[in-house]
């Protein structure tokens, strides 16, 4: 058995984590717990980020490595947290129904998603190509989570978890976007977040709940 | 000749040393809870007081109810014997891997659930309904486990995984993701086996959440005390096989000289205490789940196990 060496093992060894954090925001009930782990799964990429920067000599990473750690472990969370606050929905417990269930069709998910990076990471040629497989499986489990979940604030999450296996993806697959993109969707993501806050306000004046199923009443008039 | 009288000692320490750790996590837990804790030694004496007492078996009770705690504890220590806590050149463990160690466990966990409805107790048998809940959920998560281990060293054997991973240890360090993952499901999995916290608490007599304890309501005197010594040594042999698989560390490969036997023992132990420290610990800061949360519970661990699989698939190219 050959040895990969051993920033490559820790490369694994952080998406491994990536996609265990994944599984455990797909479980996890209480809103501020999600937000702590959504946190922790910046920490994860941003490790992950500055790693490969280290490995293949890409200057450019070590920047979108301390965007990452500043936008997505800090402020993020941060906006999230304050309101979280403001709406009062502080020590809600979002109900789950079926959480076995949720499980297995993640698993199916990710058994897809290795099976479809296979050929992919055999062509690419960087030091990550082989968790390409786990960038994928941490997207589909994110749109998963959106999925299964009710509250805006909760779908508001996973749009964000999205995003962070979308730039493990490309971290993975090509070492980083161009900096003008990742400065662009680091943009994105900041405004996306404050408009996305102010939706919850107007959500919750409308409906007075943050539950989208009163959605389903919606008709035009 | 040797060999065999080997495999003995090896059975033997387990049976001996399983009380011991039982006592240990029981103290842990109470200074933890600042209670003053038992004496270490108090699971000795629990099995003293037994053994002297007259047992009183129900009028109802069939050849099954008698047979059970010999049935038990036999497979249990067929499994210590099994199991390659000390040295891997012992006879037991060649022949038999670990998932016939499996096996034999379910062998012990039908007997039990048998003997609890045999009374025909509704405690007995609810009891034994659980039991037989958490234990289809929590096997194939445990074989899930296994098979990663399996998988990375190729063999189904608990001495070759042994010796793989402590040849690989050798080469260098070699960090495996999937076992991580592997290692937080045999926790859990080790957690539900062994009626601890999360899952079922050993310590209450509530009726509403007990599991093991209310099978063993029907016992008294010598059967109980086999009944108890089985289930600590369940817990002993399932930190042994913890050990074999995730901390493999010091334990003897070839048994010839006396030094790495000693120095494997001393291991053992200490890989034991801190073992039982962080079972207690674990224990004291988790609440008990609803029974109905204990499928997710399990599901979280099979899950967990398979995850380490395909990370492994994965990784390995």
């Amino acid at each position: 058995m050959h040895m990969p060496s051993l920033a490559t093992q820790f490369l694994h060894v952080l998406a491994a984590g990536l996609l265990l954090i994944s599984f455990a925001m797909l479980a996890q009930r209480r809103i501020r717990r999600l937000i702590v782990l959504l946190a922790w799964q910046g920490a994860l990429l941003s490790a992950s980020t500055l790693l490969v920067a280290i490995t293949a000599h890409q200057a450019h990473l070590y920047y979108s490595a301390a965007l990452t750690l500043a936008l997505k472990v800090i402020v993020l969370p941060w906006i999230l947290m304050r309101l979280m606050k403001r709406l009062g929905i502080a020590g809600e417990v979002e109900p789950l129904v079926n959480v076995s269930t949720l499980m297995l069709v993640g698993l199916a998910l990710v058994i897809f998603a290795f099976g479809l990076a296979q050929p992919v990471s055999a062509l690419a040629t960087t030091v990550t190509r082989q968790a390409l497989g786990i960038a994928l499986a941490v997207i589909l489990l994110a749109f998963l989570m959106i999925i299964a979940r009710r509250k805006a604030v909760t779908q508001v999450i996973g749009i964000l978890a999205l995003e962070n296996g979308l730039f493990f993806a490309a971290t993975s697959a090509t070492y980083g976007m161009p900096m003008v993109v990742e400065l662009g969707i680091a943009l994105d993501l900041l405004v996306g977040v404050f408009v996305f806050g102010i939706f919850f306000f107007h959500i919750r004046e409308q409906f007075d709940s943050l539950d989208l199923h009163h959605f389903e009443s919606l008709k035009e008039e | 000749m040797i060999a065999l009288l080997r495999q003995l000692a090896e059975a033997l320490l387990a049976i001996a040393l399983a009380p011991l750790l039982a006592g240990w996590v029981a103290q842990c837990r109470a200074w933890l809870q600042n209670r003053s804790a038992p004496s270490l030694l108090q699971p000795y004496r629990t099995l003293r007081k037994l053994f002297h007492k007259d047992a009183v078996l129900a009028e109802q009770a069939s050849p099954l109810f008698r047979i059970t705690p010999y049935v038990v504890f036999g497979t249990m220590m067929l499994a210590a014997a099994i199991i390659p806590s000390v040295t891997t050149d012992v006879p037991f463990a060649r022949v038999a891997d670990a998932i016939a160690l499996v096996g034999l466990f379910a062998t012990a966990r039908v007997f039990m659930a048998l003997a609890a409805m045999d009374i025909g107790t509704a405690f007995g048998t609810l009891g034994a309904r659980r039991e037989m809940m958490v234990g289809f959920l929590a096997e194939p998560a445990l074989l899930m486990v296994l098979f990663n281990a399996f998988l990375m060293y190729g063999s189904t054997a608990l001495p070759t995984v042994v010796h793989d991973a402590l040849a690989f240890d050798t080469h260098g360090l070699l960090l495996r993701p999937s076992l991580a993952f592997a290692g937080v499901a045999f926790v859990m999995v080790l957690l539900a086996e062994n009626g601890r916290i999360p899952i079922d608490n050993p310590t209450t007599h509530l009726e509403l959440t007990m599991i093991h304890e209310a099978m063993l309501l029907e016992y008294s005197a010598r059967h109980l005390a086999l009944m108890e010594w089985a289930s600590w040594l369940k817990l002993f042999n399932y930190a042994c096989i913890g050990f074999a698989l995730f901390a493999p560390w010091g334990i003897a490969l070839h048994a010839d000289t006396a030094s790495p036997l000693l120095l494997a023992l001393a291991l053992l132990v200490l890989k034991l205490t801190v073992a039982g420290a962080v079972l207690a610990v674990i224990e004291t800061v988790s609440a008990k789940l609803r029974v109905f949360r204990a499928p997710e519970f399990l599901s979280m661990a099979f899950l967990l196990a398979v995850l380490g699989i395909l990370v492994h698939l994965l990784l390995r190219s």
